[in-house]
């Protein structure tokens, strides 16, 4: 077999084998909670890719998984660990909010949503160059104070909203210009009426095929990845480390931050305070199932938001713990692979 | 909780019968005070109604709407939010629906430009509670049982809502213990905070540790961790939303009930009767929406003379002779 083929191969077993183990497991599972394994993987495959509604919140899902997926991506392929999505997430979307209520309610539509989804990226990148800089400057290692920054984000974000921006009786902003909305796909669609799937959906291509074209194509992505390899290596060979790590967290940052460009802008129209429940943190699933590759972030993302929805639909089956067991099992076995297969690289 | 019934067991086959649906907030099952007054709501819905019921707990923010519309697309005749946070979400699903019944409980006002009111779509009853008048009267009950001249308030999440429960007590504590000293904590500042017992047992120690002696929690499943200090050092908590005697018996001077089942129960029946109308509804301590628990399960904790004089001033209060505040004056 060609070592092409091979690796390739090695890629989609993990996965594979991910999917199948979490399948069994939940049989169990299933049955241990006194419901019947068919009829709720029914439910679930109905409730999802079985209709209209279903695949259009699965897209919706999936949308803000790929940006935090690509958060964790972006720094692991420059060996670092990014654990701050969460934080970046919220980073983002306070900022998408709170730009895009104070731009003039005239502002052209597409000076409206540039200047958000400019503001999301900066804001999320900023967060993200935090720890970054940190670890280049300092060695202060990214995965405690990019954990740390999540809380402060949560934290700065419930104080300036509850006690600055939020609107009486709530926890969100106030709304954001008509401009700078998105249109949801369901005005187009039909069969998507209802869902909040919205046009952000068409960033995830681009943004997807921009960052494997910047880590594979370019003298910054070169760099990147040879931080990654070793970052000794690099430095002795010119690289300057503590600027390319700063970047590849900013870059992910950035990317996280991207996440409130579908729900503030796509979705609710303000800047809800906790909304991000847990996406950052997904981010790492998908990254780590998609083993950091770009193109496999998308697969990746659809396979847990589907996982995610799917847990809607069967939530008054089973309890929904169970869902959350299927996404854990998932996790752990692809890590584990991935992990495997990565020694085996290594020790080719 | 494994072995707890899927919701679609719980209800009759699908047939002509109104079906009720429902939908906690993320991780809000299993808190033994608001959420589960809901559910208890809707298991007396099942059990004298005789209305099929389903429940979803979603697990992310963004599918709270997501759960409502399912629940209204599969034709269920009330659709029912538990929690402020649904307010819009609520909105947002009840007109795409508009032959369905929705209920929001906690639902928050809104105020248009003009400072009036936005009344919630025609389909939807939004059920509030008037929290401050309950507290008012367990904290007016705490200022005559505190030994201490000390008593405490852990809230959950610092949000508007949880301040009305604060605003209340701090006033009723004020009105029978003028003199009494008030710590008031918060868990935390995100949704996060109403389930963290963990960090309301630290809470609670740390406040039991400074003197005070009776701790009144609005804090969903956090409470319980207060629960956990008053029983380890001997002191006094009071309950919120369910009666929470039995979380900790012997350390629960009294509950602030409110009505989450009853307002669940009442709206179901409306739909089942065929009168149902939406609206605002405001439940207080007139409408038996909130009120302090006092049976023989803690009578033996309560000061001589202390029924009479709460229930006194509840009865002030429903006369209007006494105004309860929403907002916290004093600062923190």
């Amino acid at each position: 077999m060609s070592p092409k083929l091979a690796s390739l191969l090695d890629r989609l077993i993990a996965p594979a084998l991910a999917l199948a183990l979490a399948m069994a497991i939940g049989h169990v599972l299933i049955l241990v909670a006194g419901a019947s394994p068919p009829e709720v993987f029914g439910a679930l495959l109905a409730g999802t890719w079985g209709n209209g509604y279903g695949i259009a919140q699965v897209l919706f899902k999936a949308t803000p998984l790929v940006f935090t997926g690509l958060a964790v991506a972006i720094p692991y392929r420059a060996g670092l660990f990014n654990i701050g999505a969460e934080g970046q997430v919220v980073a983002g979307a306070l900022a998408a909010g709170f730009v895009g209520s104070h731009l003039p309610t005239a502002a052209p539509a597409l000076v409206a949503v540039t200047t958000c989804v400019i503001a999301a990226f900066m804001a999320g990148a900023l967060w993200g160059a935090l720890p970054g800089w940190l670890r280049g400057r300092f060695g202060a290692h990214e995965v405690i104070t990019s954990i740390m920054l999540n809380f402060i984000a949560m934290a700065l974000a419930n104080w300036v909203v509850a006690d600055f921006l939020a609107q009486p009786q709530t926890l969100h902003t106030a709304a954001i210009v008509d401009g700078a909305r998105l249109t949801r796909l369901g005005s187009w669609l039909p069969a998507f009426r209802g869902s909040a799937v919205n046009t952000a959906l068409f960033l995830v291509p681009v943004v997807v095929a921009g960052t494997a074209w910047l880590l594979n194509r370019t003298a910054t992505g070169h760099q990147l990845r040879s931080v990654g390899l070793g970052a000794r290596v690099a430095e002795a060979s010119g690289v300057p480390v503590a600027r390319v790590q700063t970047l590849a967290m900013a870059l992910g940052g950035g990317m996280a931050g991207m996440v409130g460009v579908n729900f503030v802008q796509g979705y609710k129209g303000y800047f809800e305070d906790g909304f991000s429940g847990g996406v950052g943190f997904m981010g790492i699933a998908v990254a780590m199932l998609a083993r950091a590759e770009p193109w496999l972030l998308i697969p990746a993302a659809l396979l847990f938001a589907t996982l995610s929805q799917g847990g809607l639909a069967i939530n008054a089956l089973v309890p929904k713990e169970i869902v959350d067991v299927l996404v854990a099992v998932v996790l752990v076995v692809a890590a584990a692979a991935g992990a495997r297969s990565a020694r085996r690289e290594e020790g080719s | 909780m494994l072995a707890w019934p899927g919701g679609r067991s719980l209800g009759q086959a699908p047939g002509s019968a109104p079906r009720v649906g429902l939908v906690f907030d993320v991780g809000g099952r299993g808190d033994k005070s608001f959420n589960d007054a809901a559910f208890r709501g809707l298991m007396r819905v099942r059990d004298e109604l005789h209305m099929p019921v389903e429940y979803i707990e979603p697990g992310e923010g963004a599918d709270r709407e997501s759960a409502l519309r399912m629940l209204a697309a599969e034709g269920f005749s009330l659709v029912v939010g538990v929690g402020f946070i649904f307010t819009d979400d609520v909105n947002n699903v009840a007109v795409d629906y508009p032959h369905t019944a929705f209920a929001c409980v906690d639902y928050a006002l809104q105020t248009g430009p003009d400072g009036a009111v936005v009344p919630p779509p025609a389909n939807v009853v939004a059920l509030k509670f008037r929290e401050e008048e309950g507290s008012y009267l367990v904290g007016a009950l705490a200022g005559l049982s505190t030994k201490t001249h000390a008593v405490g308030f852990v809230g959950g999440m610092d949000i508007p809502l949880i301040r009305k429960f604060e605003a209340g007590y701090r006033a009723g504590v004020a009105r029978t213990c003028p003199d009494c000293r008030m710590t008031a904590q918060y868990a935390g500042v995100t949704g996060a905070a109403f389930k963290d017992p963990g960090k309301g047992k630290e809470l609670g120690l740390g406040q039991y540790g400074s003197g005070v002696d009776i701790i009144f929690h609005a804090s969903g499943s956090t409470g319980l961790g207060v629960f956990e200090a008053a029983r380890e050092t001997g002191h006094l908590a009071i309950g919120v939303d369910s009666d929470q005697y039995d979380e900790a018996p012997g350390h629960i001077l009294t509950s602030m009930v409110k009505g989450v089942d009853v307002s669940v129960y009442d709206v179901a029946k409306e739909v089942l009767d065929g009168h149902f109308s939406g609206g605002i509804r405001s439940l207080g301590l007139a409408e038996d929406g909130v009120a302090w628990v006092h049976d023989e399960h803690n009578a033996a904790l309560l000061p001589t003379g202390a029924v009479a004089q709460v229930d006194a001033l509840a009865e002030a209060i429903k006369r209007g002779e006494v105004t309860v505040p929403t907002t916290v004056e004093v600062p923190k």
